[in-house]
């Protein structure tokens, strides 16, 4: 399934500043492959040495907890936007940093 | 320095910085404070706290303050009171509320975290501040916001109570109403932080707006004349509370203010809405979350950010957690009220209900020194009570009119059938 996935700014250095992510993933276990896979210095931000998804990372399908949609084994559908958010939230690391989205206006 | 973001899990260190998650493992950010150099500095002392203002600054030297800041707003230092009326109804004989429904500026324990978390906001260079809010906290952010000169911005789940909209709004503070629960406001704010250069005190300023808590717990052991209580009873929304005052305590022992002892902790919820009480119940440690349904909208965090760290705090304590329904937070809300003439929200239902219930476990037992958390103002939430008392018809302004009303008050009501 075609998927996008929207990239914190905290894990934005890893993926060379890109904030959106379009990618090919039937589930999480192949969405997270695939970011391994594109950006392998995303890997260890996203799972733990076990392999498992790091307790703080939450993520949200179309606005909804994963958790609520049936978490691992939730099948993803053409067209769904991902967005990965630490539990408690980072923000913008430094004032006066504005995203580029911003920079723009 | 004397105090430093590091990383809760990986103990990574990342300064002073508004940021509330290691960058490399997502675990969330925590001050972590020099002891040696505050013992040493003689700042944290029982003296030099009895000689400071009657208010939170009185601790400042364990608090994550810019060395600038100035306090000018007096917040925090609320009664501990002994209560043997709630005590003698829910079989306690050693029973103390600490009642922050009448914390300044705003009736509730967030004016705490907001101040500490402001004065970081200042130093950080921010000049608009925001939060995520089930109510509290968008009322003490919009009051200190409007004191020190920031502009604010507010989040709130639309359905919350009339009061702490009005309480927000006052203050001249913009005020989103979300369509949907307090998780999905927060999830937006987290998002919104990426893009904004604000101060969102729940968010990126976090870690330092967290230790404002710890006050809380000082100002216990301070009144208690620097003892540890055997339990404190504290209600539960993001989990953080209950850790700050664990936290103050360990300084506490730490410095050699008070004597090493043990101190079991108890979290309280609402049924509707009880995610760190049920894997407290069921033996877990990580949280699942809830969808929230409850009269206690200070507490309606299905996701709660520090209920993993709550768990732990609860189960190494040796206490537990408990959850009581929606009828029986107003009765404890009524009950809190008319034994001890404290009127406090939902949540403080919440606390005094589910302390009810640990006494009859015998899980605090009645002799034990138990502090309850009362934690806000029941002013703004009298929507809970709508329908409990009923609507007085007016009399007539008559002497007889009132003896006639009084003897009516006093008669017995007539058995069926007599």
């Amino acid at each position: 399934m075609n998927i996008s996935v929207q990239i914190p700014s905290a894990l934005r250095r890893h993926t060379s500043g890109t904030a959106k992510v379009s990618c090919t993933a039937s589930n999480l276990d192949d969405l997270f492959s695939a970011l391994d896979q594109q950006f392998p210095a995303l890997k260890p931000h996203l799972r733990d040495e076990s392999g498992q998804v790091r307790r703080f990372l939450n993520v949200y399908v179309n606005e909804e907890d994963i958790r609520f949609l049936g978490g691992a084994s939730y099948a993803f559908k053409d067209g769904d936007e991902v967005l990965l958010v630490p539990s408690i939230a980072g923000g913008l690391s430094v004032p006066g940093e504005t995203c580029p989205s911003r920079q723009s206006e | 320095m004397r105090y430093e973001l590091r990383c809760r899990e990986c103990h990574k260190s990342w300064g002073n910085a508004p940021k509330s998650i290691c960058e490399d493992c997502f675990s969330p950010l925590e001050v972590f404070y020099d002891y040696d150099e505050v013992r040493a500095s003689g700042d944290f002392t029982r003296e030099k706290i009895a000689a400071g203002p009657p208010n939170i600054w009185r601790y400042s030297a364990l608090l994550p303050l810019p060395e600038t800041h100035e306090p000018t707003l007096p917040v925090g230092f609320t009664p501990l009171i002994k209560a043997p009326a709630l005590g003698r109804a829910i079989g306690a004989s050693n029973l103390l509320i600490k009642n922050d429904a009448v914390c300044l500026p705003t009736l509730s324990f967030k004016d705490r975290v907001v101040a500490v978390a402001l004065a970081n906001a200042r130093s950080f260079g921010f000049d608009t501040v925001s939060c995520s809010s089930t109510g509290n906290l968008a009322n003490a952010t919009a009051a200190q916001a409007a004191r020190h000169g920031f502009k604010c911005w507010i989040f709130i789940p639309a359905d919350l109570e009339q009061a702490k909209i009005l309480g927000t709004q006052v203050f001249g503070a913009k005020l989103v109403r979300v369509s949907g629960s307090y998780d999905q406001v927060n999830r937006l704010c987290s998002q919104i932080a990426d893009e904004h250069n604000w101060g969102f005190v729940n968010v990126n300023l976090r870690p330092y707006y967290s230790e404002g808590s710890k006050t809380f717990g000082y100002e216990i052991a301070e009144q208690l004349g620097w003892r540890l209580p055997d339990n404190v009873v504290c209600p539960m929304a993001g989990g953080s509370l209950i850790i700050k005052i664990k936290k103050a305590f360990d300084e506490l022992i730490e410095l050699g203010l008070v004597e090493p002892k043990p101190v079991k902790f108890f979290g309280a919820q609402a049924t509707g809405c009880s995610p760190i009480s049920t894997a407290v119940k069921l033996g877990n440690t990580e949280i699942d979350p809830q969808k929230p349904s409850t009269i206690a909208r200070s507490l309606a965090i299905g996701n709660p950010a520090d209920g993993h760290y709550a768990i732990k705090t609860i189960t190494k304590s040796g206490g537990w957690s408990e959850d009581v329904s929606d009828p029986e937070i107003v009765d404890a809300i009524q009950l809190l009220a008319e034994t001890e003439g404290i009127f406090t929200e939902t949540a403080g239902g919440v606390t005094v209900g589910c302390a009810r219930k640990l006494y009859k476990q015998d899980r605090i037992l009645p002799h034990e020194t138990t502090v309850l958390c009362i934690t806000g103002n029941g002013l703004k939430t009298t929507d809970a009570l709508i329908g409990e008392y009923e609507a007085e018809q007016p009399i007539p302004a008559k002497l007889a009119e009132f003896e006639k009303l009084l003897t009516a008050e006093f008669e017995l009501p007539t058995a069926v059938g007599a």
